[in-house]
């Protein structure tokens, strides 16, 4: 099992991830990453799905792992790495079922997934986390090592191992299809003052176009 | 400003530097005022879960402030408002060369991330030092020049909307649109942020002003009483739509909504919506 469970209630977690580790995380959930996370995002996702295609292999094996969606700013001397915060998760949804299908666990990123990205989930028995958008300063402080392991020629978007520690992400969209989003706007929505179509709160976020 | 006498001449090299400048001054340290109005909406943030939020933005500015990491990852588009003195004479280089060139040794020497694509459908390589960047000049009476820099997260800007709405569909069409807009964002433009309103001009005029709408300083009003009012409004209503800091939920999903209004069409009632982040960062100087 590599689901701790803290005194406060908070989870903590290191991959690889089990199927009965991704049951243990439910939407709203404050969990604590630790370990090896694979950093990857737009440019890097699209050249897998292309090595996919043409029958190769990823450059790591993905069985039980977590991706983190972030393109860091360069290291300064002497520092492990630069700013490191989310980017727009749902813009990896085009790519993200076939990491889904070769046993990808987690995702890190920002903002939430469509319906669709929920099903893919559920069915993989995989689970999606978001980090604190805009935060990279302080997301730079819980990691303690990173290294490109390929496509280097992409920059901020090559895809790096990252050694994190005890880095903090809410569990937005779990493995029974649910979505924390459309939960935490409910209580807050001042129906009374605002025009009629907004007065029902919207579960359409996710699937839209972000960046980051 | 003598329009008289001979053009002031201006070295390009001192546009190179002071666009260096503000490319790192701003990617770590943002405007006074958004700390402030962070602090206040953190005083005015009624859900437990936002108002932890907000102590991570806090936070966060002030590690970035060391000037170790920058605020954000996304070091932006580096988007440039040159107001150019008619008076003024740039010599020793082309005037988009030499923001260029400060841009280049910014996000170079400041440690910011490259994040510019030489071409958006046929070549994705990123140019690697963030250039070019993305000019607007104005040109202005007198004989200085006032460089503003912002570095836009993609994040937010992607949350954009522009609409060309019928003139029938008036004040009341506009203030939905915007709503929605700001709903549709939901996590994606990293609130608690900035909104961003152009209304008239054209197709192309109502998203500029929308882009200038962000530059003010942030929670200073319209000038016009009546546009001031109508920001107050969609204030109030934008923070109804209880997404809350990170759209965790809450009472604080925008700082502040800046509108700003031009001429248009018989036919027109154009309107942009530019959506900014917490990590606002811009700032200006004047040569």
């Amino acid at each position: 099992m590599s689901v701790e469970v803290l005194e406060d209630g908070r989870k903590r977690i290191s991959a690889p991830l089990s199927d009965d580790d991704v049951l243990a995380l439910e939407i709203g959930d404050v969990v604590l990453v630790n370990g090896t996370v694979y950093a990857a995002r737009d440019a890097a996702h699209k050249r897998m799905v292309e090595m996919l295609d043409r029958g190769e292999e990823l450059p790591f094996d993905i069985g039980g792992q977590i991706i983190y969606y972030v393109g860091p700013t360069p290291e300064r001397p002497g520092n492990v790495t630069g700013s490191a915060g989310p980017t727009t998760a749902s813009r990896m949804d085009k790519w993200t079922p076939r990491l889904l299908e070769l046993g990808l666990k987690g995702i890190m990123g920002k903002g939430g997934r469509g319906p669709a990205i929920r099903a893919e989930l559920e069915k993989h028995v995989a689970v999606y986390m978001a980090a604190l958008g805009g935060g990279g300063a302080l997301s730079a402080q819980t990691v303690r090592g990173q290294e490109v392991i390929a496509f280097e020629d992409l920059q901020t978007e090559a895809i790096r191992r990252m050694e994190l520690d005890d880095f903090p992400v809410w569990v937005v969209n779990d493995c029974r299809g649910r979505d924390f989003y459309a939960e935490t706007v409910k209580p807050w929505r001042r129906n009374d003052v605002l025009p009629e179509s907004l007065r029902v709160p919207t579960d359409e976020w996710a699937g839209k176009n972000g960046g980051g | 400003m003598d329009f008289m006498g001979e053009p002031r001449e201006i070295d390009a090299a001192e546009v190179t530097r002071t666009v260096r400048e503000l490319c790192i001054e701003i990617n770590y340290r943002v405007p006074e005022e958004m700390v402030t109005l962070v602090r206040r909406a953190r005083e005015l943030e009624e859900s437990p879960l936002g108002r932890q939020v907000l102590d991570l933005l806090i936070r966060n500015q002030e590690l970035a402030a060391k000037g170790e990491y920058p605020y954000c990852q996304d070091t932006g588009y580096t988007v440039i408002f040159v107001d150019l003195g008619q008076d003024v004479h740039v010599t020793g280089a082309d005037l988009y060369d030499a923001i260029d060139e400060g841009v280049r040794q910014g996000y170079g020497d400041g440690y910011l991330r490259g994040s510019i694509v030489r071409d958006p459908l046929f070549d994705r390589r990123n140019t690697g030092d963030n250039t070019p960047a993305f000019v607007h000049t104005t040109i202005v009476p007198g004989d200085q020049i006032r460089i503003q820099v912002d570095a836009k997260g993609a994040g937010s800007e992607n949350m954009g909307k522009h609409a060309m709405l019928k003139p029938a569909d008036g004040l009341e069409g506009v203030k939905e649109y915007v709503l929605q807009a700001v709903a549709d964002s939901g996590p994606n433009a990293c609130p608690p942020g900035i909104i961003g309103v152009g209304i008239g001009g054209n197709f192309e005029m109502s998203a500029v002003i929308a882009k200038r709408a962000l530059m003010r300083k942030v929670g200073q009003p319209n000038p016009d009483p009546q546009i001031a009012e109508l920001e107050a409004e969609l204030y109030e209503k934008c923070n109804a739509l209880g997404l809350g800091p990170e759209a965790l939920g809450g009472t604080q999903t925008v700082l502040a909504v800046h509108v700003e209004t031009m001429p248009t069409h018989i036919a027109s009632l154009p309107v942009a919506v530019n959506i900014e982040c917490h990590a606002h960062r811009t700032g200006s100087r004047v040569i």
